[in-house]
Parts: structure tokens; C-alpha cells; sequence
């Protein structure tokens, strides 16, 4: 038996390693795959959380959030594409600009 | 110890270095399979905890379609030969002691403070079956989706199709 808390505490770390992801490296790409770890560590908890109380809807949400997350990276990885080709980087630090 | 918890401390293990290793690695590839690794591991605690289905939509999702897509990204751009400099060091500073802040305030929550979260077990036999149905089966999600959430279904549907517009709308070549 695996206290939940256990599970809770593993998204907890791999929340965090994201988080620090997001706010440390510089490359776009690699900032975007952050989020997605992230997004991650929160269905853990949810599906956890699902798992402890048997309630299915934990599961059901587990599974709207990775459609989401799909098209949020289709859409998130064209924008990076359509930067790089008009500037020629993806440094979070270079995108300054809003207007192209 | 009992089996399911060495497996999980193992499975945990892998988890965080995977995890950690991709925020270190300096090739962006690198990055992208080792976040691989991190998503089959969560694969497989979700099937630890009777989620087969989500286990099973993670690995074809996530660790597929999601990653292949950036792997692509990544040799399109040619961004394994991109090397940022880091000049700003105070912002790496910063942001490990933000985070072990946060990681410090988890501990406290879980360990000390126990908000809201009594010190249930995730029981290692399965949870009693539902009308017939185990917990977590595909038949009880696939049950549940096209009954009691039919609607949401069908706005993914609709969000899925504006997105696919949207990237292409969004790459599409300026004609001038």
C-alpha cells in the first residue's frame, strides 16, 4: 500500500522541477517542454486524488486536460516556428518585441 | 517493504533524474527524450493507481504524438545547435531558491500541516466494482464520457479543430 501522500508529494517535486525549468533555461522549446511537465505533475495529482476518493470524474478531467494540452501544443509550437523564421531565434530573452 | 512501494520508490526515482536531466541537458534532443522517459513513468504510476485508460492515452499522446511533434520542431528549427549564453546568473540564483520555497511549503503541507488531506491509503487491492464495472476500466471511462460529460467531449472535438486551423493559419508563408 502506497500512502497517497506519497503520490501527491512526487507531483509536488516534478511541479517544481518544471517550474524551475520555466524560469532558468532560455530556449523556448525547452521552456514549452517545462509547461508540459507540469501539466503533468497535476494529472498525477488528479488522477491520485481520483484513485483515493474511486471517483471517475478524476480521470475523466485527466483526459479533457491531455486534449488540451495537445492542442495547446500544436498551436504553442507553430507560433515558436513563425517566430524563428521572423527573427531568427527562439531566446526568450531576444523576444522582446510584441509587433513583428 | 511491500513490492508496490519498492516499485514506486524505484518508478519515483527514475521520474525525478529524468525530470532533472531534462532541465540540464544542453541539447534540446536530449531534453526531448529524456522528457519521454518521464512521461512512460507516469504512464506507469497511473497504471499503478487503476488508470489503464489515461495510461494508455498518455503513452500514445503524450510520449508520442506530443513528443514527436517536438522533436520535429526541434530539427526543423535546427535547435540542437542553438547555445544560449546564460547572462543572467542571479536569475538562475532566484529561481532554485523560489522553488525549494514552494518544495519547503509541500513538506510542511503534507508532513506537518495535513490540510485537507487525511493519510488515506491507495490500497493495493482493487476498489470494489461499480454497476458491474471495474474502477478506472475503459469501459466505465468510455461509459462515463458519452453520458455524463457528452458535451464537453464534443467541445474538445470543436477545440481540436480550431487549434489544427490556427497552426496552420499561423505557419502559413505571408504572401508580399
Amino acid at each position: 500500500m502506497v500512502p497517497v501522500y506519497y503520490y501527491i508529494g512526487l507531483s509536488a517535486v516534478l511541479f517544481i522541477i518544471g517550474a524551475m525549468g520555466v524560469l532558468m533555461r532560455r530556449n523556448a522549446i525547452i521552456v514549452f517542454m517545462s509547461v508540459e511537465l507540469m501539466l503533468n505533475a497535476s494529472n498525477l495529482a488528479f488522477v491520485a486524488f481520483a484513485r483515493v476518493h474511486e471517483a471517475l470524474s478524476g480521470q475523466i478531467f485527466v483526459f479533457f486536460v491531455i486534449t488540451v494540452a495537445a492542442a495547446e501544443v500544436a498551436v504553442g509550437l507553430a507560433l515558436i516556428v513563425a517566430i524563428f523564421h521572423q527573427k531568427h531565434t527562439i531566446n526568450v530573452d531576444e523576444i522582446r518585441a510584441l509587433k513583428g | 517493504m511491500q513490492a508496490e512501494m519498492i516499485l514506486f520508490l524505484i518508478l519515483a526515482v527514475v521520474a525525478v533524474a529524468s525530470a532533472v536531466a531534462m532541465l540540464l541537458a544542453r541539447n534540446p534532443v536530449y531534453s526531448a527524450v529524456f522528457l519521454i522517459l518521464n512521461f512512460s513513468t507516469i504512464a506507469l504510476f497511473y497504471l499503478m493507481l487503476n488508470a489503464p485508460f489515461i495510461a494508455m492515452a498518455q503513452i500514445t499522446v503524450y510520449a508520442g504524438a506530443i513528443m514527436v511533434l517536438f522533436l520535429f520542431v526541434i530539427m526543423l528549427l535546427g535547435g540542437e545547435q542553438v547555445h544560449q549564453k546564460e547572462d543572467l546568473p542571479w536569475q538562475r540564483i532566484l529561481a532554485v531558491t523560489l522553488g525549494l520555497i514552494l518544495l519547503g511549503e509541500f513538506v510542511y503541507t503534507l508532513t506537518v500541516g495535513q490540510a485537507g488531506l487525511p493519510g488515506l491509503l491507495v490500497s493495493s487491492d482493487a476498489p470494489a466494482p461499480v454497476d458491474g464495472m471495474a474502477f478506472g476500466s475503459p469501459i466505465a471511462i468510455g461509459d462515463s464520457l458519452f453520458k455524463q460529460y457528452v458535451l464537453p467531449f464534443e467541445v474538445t472535438a470543436v477545440l481540436l479543430l480550431v487549434a489544427m486551423i490556427g497552426a496552420i493559419v499561423i505557419t502559413q508563408k505571408k504572401k508580399s
